[in-house]
Order: C-alpha cells, then sequence, then structure tokens
C-alpha cells in the first residue's frame, strides 16, 4: 500500500451515513416536487425589479426540479460530492425553495427581492447574538444568556435613543450588553458558579427587569420609547446591483455590521494570535494557562466584547426597525441564535448561514399570510423548525464543542 | 463514632444550606427593594423618599397577603405552584441524566391537549374519565418527550436545539389544532377549545367547603406531590435512577459499566416529558377546563429556574417549586395593591437563583461562616 493511500483520509461510518443522508433527502425533496408542487397549474410572478417580473410556469419548474433533485440524489448515492455535498446541498435546498415559493404564488405575483431584502434584515439579531455567543463558547464559557443580553440591548437601546438619538442608543446598547455580560463574567468565572445557571438567572434578570421598568416607566412616560429609526442606506455602486444589490446593500447600518462582525470575527478567530490564544483556552486552559496565557483575563475580555455585540443585536428592534421597545420584544430570538451557534458548528460563516435561513423563514412567514396555498398556514410557520430539526439530526449530527466551555478555570488544579 | 460525625458533618451542612437559601432569598429582597424605589420616578421627582420607600412596605406586605395571608391566598399559592413542580421535576429528571431540557413547554402543550382531547370526548364517570385523561396527558407528554432523546440517541442531535425547535413546532401545531373541528369550541372562531365536560374537570381540593367558588385549587397539587414522591423513591430505590445518577455524572463510567446510554437518553426525557405532560393535564383539566393556545405560558422556562435552584432533588424541586408559586400569587396581589408590576416577581426569582447559586457571594456579603455547599454542575457541556 502506497503512502499516498495511507494518508488519504478514510472516510468514518459516521461521515457515510450522513452522505447517504444527504442523498436520500435529495430523492426526497425530488419526490415532493414531482408530486406534490407540480400539483397547481399557473404562472407564478416574482418581483425582481421594478420594471422586471421574472415568470415561472410553476407545473413545468417543478417537474424540471424534480428531475434535477433526483439525479443529484442518484450522483450522491452512487458516487457521492465529496467535499462538494454541502454546496451541492445548499443549491439543492436554494431551488427547492424557489419552487416551492413558485408553486405557492402560481396564478399570482410576488415581490422576491423585498422578500429576500427582508430576509437579510431578519437574521441581523440572530446572526449578532450567535456572534456572541461563539466568542464566549470558543473562550470556554457557555453563554446562555444571549437572550437576556439582547432584551437588555433592546431597552436601554430604546430609552437612550429616545433621550439622544440613535447613535447614542446603541452606545448604550451596547454598555447594557457589556454589563449583563460581565454579570456573567464575574460569576462563571470570579464565583465559578455554573455557567448554565448564571446564563439563565441573567435571562430572568434581564426579562423581568426590562418588562418592570417598561411597565412601571416607559407606560406612563412614552416620551421615553420613541425612537427614530435608522433609514436604510444604499451603498453607491453596489447597491445598483439588480436583486442583490436591495437585498444586501440597501439597509441599515446594522446588516453592514452584522457582516463586519462576522469577517471580523473569523479574522480574528482564526489569524490572529488572540483568536488562537481564544481557541486554546476553550480547549484546553490548564495547557494555556502553563504557557504563561492569562486564562481568566482573557475569557472576561471575550464576555465583555461578546455583550457588546449582543446588545448591538437587541439595539436593532428599537433603533434598527420598530422604533419602541415592548415587554420581551425578542420573543426568543437568542435561543434561536444559539440554536445557529451550535448549527453552524461555532464558526461565524456557519452561524450566519444559519441565521440567513431563520431569517428567510421569518421573512416567508410574512408573505404567505398574503398568498393562498391550500395548506394551513401554521404547517409553513412550523416548516424552519422542522427543517432546523432533520438538519441537525440528518447532517450536523455530533458536532464538535469547545471542549472546556461549561467549565470553571482553576489555575491551582 | 466516625458515622455519627459525618452525619453530624452533613446536618451542619443541611442547616447552613438553609441559612444559605434565606440570606440569597433576603439579598434578593434587598435589590428588588432598591429597584422598586429607583423606578419610583414620580415620587423621585418630588425629592420623596418616604413615599418611595414605603410604596416597597406596602408591595412587600402584598406578597406576604397575597400568598400566604388567608385561605384564598394559599389555595392561589397551591394552584401556581402545581404545574411548576410539575414541570420542575420534568427539567430535574432530566438534568440528573445529564440532559437539558428546555422543552418542557411544548410537552406541556402535548400532554394538555391529550388530556383535553380525553376530557371533552368522554362524559363521565368521573372516577374513570380523570385518571383516564391524566394518564393521557402523561403518554402523551412522554411521546412527545420522546422524539428529542430518539434523535440524540440515534443522531447525536444536541437537545438544547431540538427541543427548542420542538416548543415552536408545538405551539404552532397546538394553533392549528385548536381551529380544528374535533378542538374548537362549536360557537367560536377564533383558537379555543372545547370544554372539558363537568365529570372530567379535576375535583378542587377545597371541594368540601360550601359556597367558596373562589378557592380554585385542584387535586392536581397532590398529583404534584405524587410525583415529587415518584421522582425521589426513583432516584432512590430503582435501578433505572441509578442509572440515570452515574449517566449524569460520568456518560463515560456508565457506558463502561455496560449501561444502555441510548436507552437511558431516551427514557430520560420520556420520564421528563411525562412529568411535564402531567403538568399540561393539570391545568387544562383544573385550572382552566378548556385549551387556549398559550396555556403553556412561561412555566416550561421557569421550571428550568426551580429545577436549578433545587439542585434537580426531589425535595429541593418542590420547596423551590412553591416558593415560586407564593411569589407568583403574591405577585398579583402587589399588582393590585401597589401599582408595583407583577415583572418585579421575575427580577425576584432570577435574583433568588443567582444568589443561591453563588454561595462564595453571600459568603462575603454576609459575611457567614463555614457555608460550604458549592452550586454542582448541572450541565455537562455541548459534548455528546
Amino acid at each position: 500500500m502506497s503512502t499516498a493511500e495511507l494518508i488519504k483520509p478514510m472516510l468514518s461510518l459516521e461521515q457515510k451515513k450522513r452522505a447517504r443522508n444527504v442523498g436520500f433527502s435529495l430523492i426526497f425533496l425530488a419526490l415532493v416536487s414531482g408530486f406534490f408542487l407540480s400539483a397547481r397549474p399557473g404562472d407564478a410572478g416574482f418581483k425582481l425589479v421594478e420594471s422586471f417580473t421574472l415568470v415561472l410556469p410553476a407545473q413545468p419548474f417543478a417537474q424540471a426540479l424534480a428531475v434535477l433533485l433526483g439525479a443529484l440524489g442518484a450522483i450522491q448515492l452512487y458516487r457521492g460530492f465529496g467535499k462538494w455535498t454541502n454546496v451541492v446541498l445548499a443549491f439543492a435546498t436554494a431551488m427547492f425553495v424557489v419552487g416551492f415559493l413558485a408553486w405557492a404564488t402560481s396564478g399570482g405575483s410576488f415581490n422576491l427581492t423585498g422578500m429576500l431584502q427582508d430576509t437579510v434584515t431578519r437574521s441581523v439579531p440572530i446572526t449578532l447574538g450567535a456572534i456572541a455567543g461563539i466568542l464566549c463558547e470558543r473562550s470556554g464559557i457557555i453563554n446562555i444568556a444571549i437572550e437576556g443580553q439582547l432584551l437588555g440591548g433592546a431597552f436601554a437601546g430604546a430609552v437612550l435613543g429616545s433621550l439622544y438619538g440613535p447613535w447614542v442608543g446603541v452606545l448604550g446598547a451596547m454598555a447594557m450588553g457589556v454589563g449583563l455580560s460581565a454579570l456573567l463574567a464575574v460569576f462563571a468565572i470570579r464565583f465559578r458558579v455554573d455557567q448554565v445557571i448564571v446564563g439563565f438567572a441573567i435571562n430572568f434578570f434581564s426579562l423581568g427587569l426590562t418588562s418592570f421598568l417598561s411597565q412601571r416607566v416607559l407606560t406612563p412616560y412614552p416620551e421615553y420609547n420613541i425612537v427614530k429609526p435608522f433609514t436604510p442606506y444604499a451603498v453607491p455602486v453596489l447597491s445598483d446591483i439588480p436583486v442583490i444589490g436591495v437585498a444586501l446593500f440597501t439597509q441599515t447600518y446594522f446588516v453592514y455590521f452584522s457582516f463586519f462582525a462576522v469577517a471580523a470575527t473569523t479574522w480574528f478567530m482564526y489569524r490572529t494570535r488572540w483568536g488562537l490564544r481564544t481557541r486554546a483556552i476553550g480547549e484546553y486552559p490548564q495547557a494555556a494557562g502553563t504557557l504563561g496565557i492569562d486564562v481568566l483575563k482573557l475569557r472576561y475580555r471575550n464576555v465583555w466584547l461578546a455583550g457588546a455585540v449582543a446588545g448591538i443585536g437587541g439595539a436593532w428592534w428599537p433603533i434598527g426597525t420598530v422604533g419602541r421597545f415592548d415587554q420581551n420584544i425578542t420573543s426568543g430570538r437568542g435561543f434561536i441564535a444559539l440554536a445557529a451557534v451550535i448549527f453552524g458548528r461555532w464558526h461565524p460563516v456557519g452561524a450566519l448561514t444559519a441565521a440567513l435561513v431563520f431569517g428567510l423563514a421569518e421573512a416567508i412567514q410574512l408573505k404567505m399570510s398574503n398568498l393562498d396555498t391550500g395548506i394551513p398556514s401554521e404547517f409553513l410557520l412550523m416548516a424552519p423548525y422542522i427543517v432546523t430539526l432533520v438538519v441537525v439530526a440528518g447532517f450536523v449530527g455530533r458536532s464538535r464543542a469547545p471542549k472546556a466551555a461549561g467549565q470553571a478555570y482553576d489555575a491551582s488544579k | 463514632m466516625k458515622r455519627l460525625f459525618n452525619y453530624l458533618g452533613e446536618r451542619l451542612n443541611k442547616i447552613s444550606s438553609l441559612k444559605l437559601t434565606f440570606l440569597a432569598v433576603l439579598s434578593a429582597l434587598v435589590v428588588g427593594a432598591f429597584i422598586i424605589v429607583v423606578s419610583d420616578i414620580d415620587n423621585l421627582r418630588d425629592g420623596d423618599i418616604v413615599g418611595a420607600l414605603s410604596t416597597v412596605g406596602s408591595a412587600y406586605w402584598a406578597l406576604v397577603v397575597g400568598s400566604f395571608g388567608s385561605l384564598r391566598a394559599i389555595s392561589n399559592t397551591i394552584n401556581s405552584s402545581t404545574p411548576l413542580i410539575l414541570c420542575g421535576i420534568s427539567v430535574a429528571v432530566a438534568f440528573k441524566a445529564g440532559l437539558f431540557n428546555i422543552g418542557a413547554t411544548g410537552q406541556m402543550l402535548a400532554g394538555g391537549m391529550t388530556a383535553l382531547w380525553v376530557g371533552f370526548a368522554m362524559d363521565g364517570p368521573g372516577y374513570i374519565q380523570v385518571p383516564l385523561a391524566i394518564i393521557a396527558g402523561a403518554v402523551g407528554g412522554a411521546i412527545f418527550g420522546a422524539i428529542p432523546g430518539i434523535l440524540k440517541a440515534r443522531t447525536g442531535a444536541h437537545e438544547v436545539i431540538t427541543t427548542i425547535m420542538l416548543n415552536n413546532i408545538a405551539a404552532f401545531l397546538i394553533l392549528w389544532l385548536l381551529k380544528t373541528n374535533l378542538f374548537q369550541r362549536e360557537d367560536r372562531t377564533d383558537p379555543i377549545s372545547k370544554l372539558v365536560s363537568t365529570q372530567g374537570r379535576l375535583p378542587r381540593l377545597f371541594g368540601f367547603l360550601d359556597g367558596r367558588a373562589d378557592l380554585i385549587a385542584h387535586i392536581g397539587f397532590i398529583i404534584a406531590i405524587g410525583a415529587v414522591l415518584a421522582y425521589w423513591w426513583f432516584l432512590k430505590y430503582s435501578t433505572t435512577g441509578f442509572e440515570f445518577r452515574a449517566y449524569g455524572l460520568n456518560a463515560d463510567a456508565a457506558t463502561y459499566a455496560g449501561m444502555h446510554v441510548k436507552r437511558l437518553t431516551v427514557l430520560s426525557m420520556m420520564f421528563a416529558g411525562g412529568f411535564a405532560g402531567l403538568a399540561g393535564a393539570a391545568e387544562v383539566l383544573g385550572t382552566y377546563g378548556y385549551a387556549s393556545t398559550n396555556f403553556a405560558g412561561n412555566i416550561g422556562f421557569d421550571a428550568i429556574a426551580i429545577a436549578l435552584l433545587g439542585q434537580s432533588s426531589p425535595f429541593g424541586t418542590l420547596v423551590a417549586a412553591v416558593l415560586f408559586g407564593a411569589l407568583q400569587a403574591g405577585g398579583r396581589q402587589m399588582q393590585t395593591n401597589s401599582d408595583v408590576p407583577i415583572d418585579l416577581i421575575i427580577v425576584l426569582r432570577a435574583l433568588i437563583v443567582m444568589f443561591i447559586a453563588a454561595p462564595l457571594l453571600v459568603k462575603t456579603i454576609w459575611r457567614t461562616k463555614n457555608a460550604t455547599i458549592t452550586a454542582g454542575q448541572t450541565f455537562r457541556g455541548w459534548g455528546s
């Protein structure tokens, strides 16, 4: 046996199983589009730009889609796409979503660009929350408190934004996020309390405090709860690209910041000394400590940074969209962000992808109420969660978390 | 002799843990008072510190009166505690096996719906229908709870994600079910269910007192106490309970000792779902008599705090749930009597959990000695 063959990584049983799952899922999607989506005749109009509407004949499109997906599935089962599997799967899923939308809109018309824009907008708090989660977890602190940090950021953003303008609101939201994450840091690092307990306590604390204050202060004094939200800023040149220009480059600053946060976190985590050390203390803090890295200090800093990022994510509600704070305005997005962290395998780009999937789901939910599909809307509403369930169970499987996440560091041990 | 010393040492720790709990509650109340005063903008603008402080007094007094001040208050406390106890045990039993059950809400919804179905489909006699409906609730919750367990055992999908997703799925499923002909009340267009037949309602706890319709506590509380005892027996005397604890403490060792880890994962989530399903049954059959879309409310999340507070032990969970239930009942009184919003309760709960979880902090603040308990690690981390 030659050396090259020995070095060539062997597919583990689990990888084989996952590859097979991908194949079967593709076949399943093919069957759905062949038998279900192709059952409705009529043209679906996707409005791309003001002057142009892409008209897809729903039925032939679904049939073609069935053939395409079936072929991809067969190839995957027969020989596999290897490292292209994820790309193929993403492409197939995207095409299936288009097919589904064509089915749902058949006989009508529908603003696709607007939906994509909505998708990106709505993914912001989830992305930023997930980045906050990654920053903490990579350094060995489990951050269940994302929800609380988002909520605190939203509250501070609303109140300070109403008093001193949106930029101060964002700063205030950052400060609130840092404050709440400092609580997490002190309890988890200094007092070595179970990180999940503190995290949950912070969630409750934040929910209780913001609801309490909003009822006791914001209700009698509504002038503290009117923010002038950011208006979308069109990036010169880039925003003129059709479709993508509107979806990606005609957005509020929050969207640009979330892209920046993903890029910056990826760069710092994998290309700088800080990132290397962060990953080291998240995996094996004792070893890092022995080599002279100040584990506790680095953990403090990462948790604070995470709080600031999550705070900005929270400010998205009052300053990026609705212009006011309501009780429990985040309604569980922090937990979705937590799922995005795991879904994205603790990598910023993975988390962004997951956040976009959830953003798409929310955007479709909003549009679906206008379309007559014949299936009860509740099933469409729960679809993204079922998809997540299937994806996590079928493809992600046992993802590798930072090894030391959840354990307090004690230098004496 | 040595054994006696060990025993005494244990007792001493127990006393100090009681003291610690008391001090934690006290600390939480002090911080809560501070929050009430600071948010009292009207009085503070007038410089009326005494007025602001008197708000604190009346608010806290209402908290006591509303939770234990009268038979009615006690009945309210019992009523609020019932689902909290059951869901608390649901989360606790999963914790014992090293799993994090965020899905009590969804399991409660599932159990509530199956119990509801038996509740309105049958019409007595009560002594058959009520137990049947309760069992249906437990089974419904257990089946729904088994899903994340099976997914974890078969594919390694993390239960934190799957239970969160299943909560959302359950919420939409209930919304849909409540609009189907099977469940929706005949004369309604909004998602609200048929009424449980009179025979199928859980008997009221104080039913023997004539003419006290305001005492709403029902025998769900007795079921909850029974569940605590069952959980205690299960952990202490059953083989599976022992395996749960072993698996929760050290999964590798348990595997090495030949325990079926996959079976334990599924079983523990099933038990967790069953207890949460009982909570749903108690709410639907006892408290409401019908189901609306959000009859589970925030109970599933409160339950996590309760299990953490009670350190997943049967009686710790019971005490924590009753404490939370009393705060809930008192909080409603507080909102009526003084204009302090009930949301203060959530803050108090969070503070209590934090202070209890950080004995070192309480020790520093109150300068007590020999508080030796430390919060153990409840959660094994993300690794599977």
